[in-house]
């Protein structure tokens, strides 16, 4: 009987021990909502607006300490990118050494709560690799290139002028400790795919929950008919741009003799 | 107002689109150039990416310069023999051109081999011709008037398989107009141009044809070699923006008819003197970014295609 009752509760110390970190994040779970969970990109397509919004769901009451915080961050499909230097050879300016970024996502937005550095540890940065730099992967940049983080930056800064990463501070909404919502500009020059949207709550820096959710960006209509044409069918899709373009050439020309009688 | 370019996957300006296109149409009828030269920097300049840009720009060409050949035709401007054997060097150039183009791209010094080719073809075509028209401006000024006959007899009339091209009052060999043919086809498919602004000088100064015809037959010839290139973008890469060249095009094919009807207002020096203005102020700026410190000295491509 006691053998047995030791037993029980060394099951229970290894369950416990188990569960411990599990049954911490549980304390605070994240339950989302999304304006919508699909762009159409139609042919007058000119960026969406997409809001997310959520709740904090807890069994216990608000915990003391730093308030509640939120990270919002929504990404493109990943692809790997050639980044090239320029030099100066011969008196111009040529493509000279170049990296490949094994992984860079096409579109990368991120909406706090508060500055950056004050949400998230560098830690759990690294962990959930949630700042623009950290979602960039160049695992395999070449070793015969110094600075290679130069190229990797160079991503980041290219890509943040032309709108495609952001980071904006303060545009996440808490009220109470509970609900919360931001809102994501999508830009009119997005790439098809799947785009995932990761919702993080942050106590003190440390993630105590997190949250993921699919945005599917497809382009639809006349948008999407072309686009599977061209890939599909590229032969006739070919003659039909001839075709196109001469009827085009011979309108204009009539119509401009039938103007001129 | 905005449209998303399905190919070329971004929103663009449908007016801006417009205007470039008859912009570009209204040079292109008045000098019988099909306008690649100017169209695709300004193209790579909107945002539009390049290889969509060059594939394009070719299929825009085709409208703009059947719009334009149709009023030629009916001027009777159009040597139609000589642009078929141009015509016939053309597709080999073109052909040559892409393989020349991927071995390169392979090499990944494509961007530069293409502005290179720019700076140095527009800058020696440009400076040529500006200084012939100003001669002939001259002459014709202090001769009273009167055309001053311009009928070289140099190599081109000493070859053999003599060939009479009636339009151009030419007797000469087929292979020097096939030549400027394989040599324009192969810089069109490098440069993603129609080749006019080459074409057009080697006619004249080469072939020796009368500047009348030159330009129909420049246009006529430039149809077939853009439409094959079309072609071989469309079916290799892809890369055919059917909303973008419609967008063009429309700018295009409306402008090169106001063009062609300004170009007959005008006397043949100087449209040869404001193309060759063009030309070296377009050469000029490609050459000042070869030799200026760019702000961005990075640059990003999609790995893997090329």
């Amino acid at each position: 009987m006691i053998r047995f009752a030791r037993l029980a509760s060394s099951l229970a110390i290894i369950t416990l021990l188990g569960l411990a970190p599990s049954a911490q994040a549980l304390e605070e779970e994240v339950v989302l909502g999304l304006s919508q969970d699909r762009v159409a990109i139609t042919a007058d397509f000119d960026g969406s607006e997409i809001l997310i919004f959520g709740a904090v769901k807890r069994e216990t009451p608000i915990p003391k300490g730093p308030p509640l915080q939120v990270i919002v961050a929504v990404s493109g499909p990943s692809s790997p990118v050639t980044v090239r230097r320029k030099e100066k050879k011969l008196g111009i300016w040529v493509n000279a050494d170049s990296v490949i970024v094994d992984s860079a996502p096409s579109f990368y937005a991120i909406a706090t709560s508060a500055p950056f550095q004050e949400v998230i540890s560098d830690t759990e940065d690294l962990r959930y690799r949630v700042s623009i730099t950290r979602a960039i992967r160049s695992v395999g940049a070449a070793m015969n290139i110094e600075n290679a983080q130069d190229f990797a930056d160079a991503v980041v800064r290219i890509r943040e002028d032309e709108g495609l990463y952001s980071l904006r501070e303060n545009t996440v909404a808490v009220d109470q400790q509970t609900l919360f919502r931001s809102a994501i500009d999508m830009p009119s020059d997005l790439t098809e795919g799947q785009y995932t949207a990761r919702i993080f709550l942050t106590r003190s820096g440390q993630v105590v929950s997190s949250f993921e959710t699919d945005i599917d960006v497809r382009k639809v209509g006349l948008e999407r008919f072309l686009y599977s044409m061209s890939r599909e069918q590229p032969f006739l899709y070919g003659l039909m741009s001839l075709a196109i373009a001469v009827v085009a050439g011979w309108g204009a020309s009539a119509a401009f003799r039938l103007l001129r009688q | 107002m905005q449209v998303y370019l399905p190919i070329a996957e971004v929103s663009v300006n449908a007016f801006l689109l417009l205007g470039l296109g008859g912009i570009v149409g209204i040079l292109s009828g008045m000098f019988g150039v099909g306008g690649g030269f100017l169209m695709t920097p300004l193209l790579f300049f909107i945002g539009i990416p390049p290889v969509v840009a060059v594939a394009t720009e070719a299929n825009q060409i085709v409208a703009s310069s059947f719009s334009g050949v149709l009023a030629h035709f009916r001027r009777r401007t159009v040597d139609i023999k000589m642009g078929v054997v141009l015509q016939v060097g053309g597709l080999i150039g073109a052909g040559l051109g892409v393989v020349v183009f991927n071995y390169l791209k392979s090499l990944g010094q494509v961007d530069l081999l293409v502005t290179l080719c720019y700076v140095v073809f527009l800058g020696i075509v440009g400076t040529l011709m500006f200084i012939e028209s100003l001669n002939a401006i001259f002459k014709s000024k202090r001769a009273g008037s009167g055309p001053a006959p311009r009928r070289q007899r140099g190599w081109v009339h000493a070859l053999p398989f003599k060939m009479r091209f009636r339009t151009s009052g030419l007797y000469i060999s087929v292979i020097p107009p096939i030549m400027v043919g394989v040599a324009v086809g192969i810089l069109a498919a490098i440069m993603g141009v129609g080749g006019g602004f080459i074409m057009v000088p080697a006619m004249i100064y080469i072939l020796g044809m009368p500047t009348k015809v030159v330009v129909g037959t420049s246009l006529f010839q430039i149809i077939l070699v853009t439409a094959f290139t079309t072609m071989l973008h469309a079916t290799t890469n892809y890369t055919v923006d059917i909303v973008l060249a419609v967008l063009l095009l429309v700018g295009g094919v409306i402008g090169a008819q106001i063009g062609t009807r300004i170009g007959v207002y005008l006397k043949a020096e100087q449209l040869r003197i404001l193309l060759a203005l063009m030309v070296m102020l377009v050469c000029a700026k490609l050459g000042l970014d070869l030799l200026l410190m760019p702000d961005e000295l990075y640059s990003l491509g999609a790995a893997g295609g090329h």
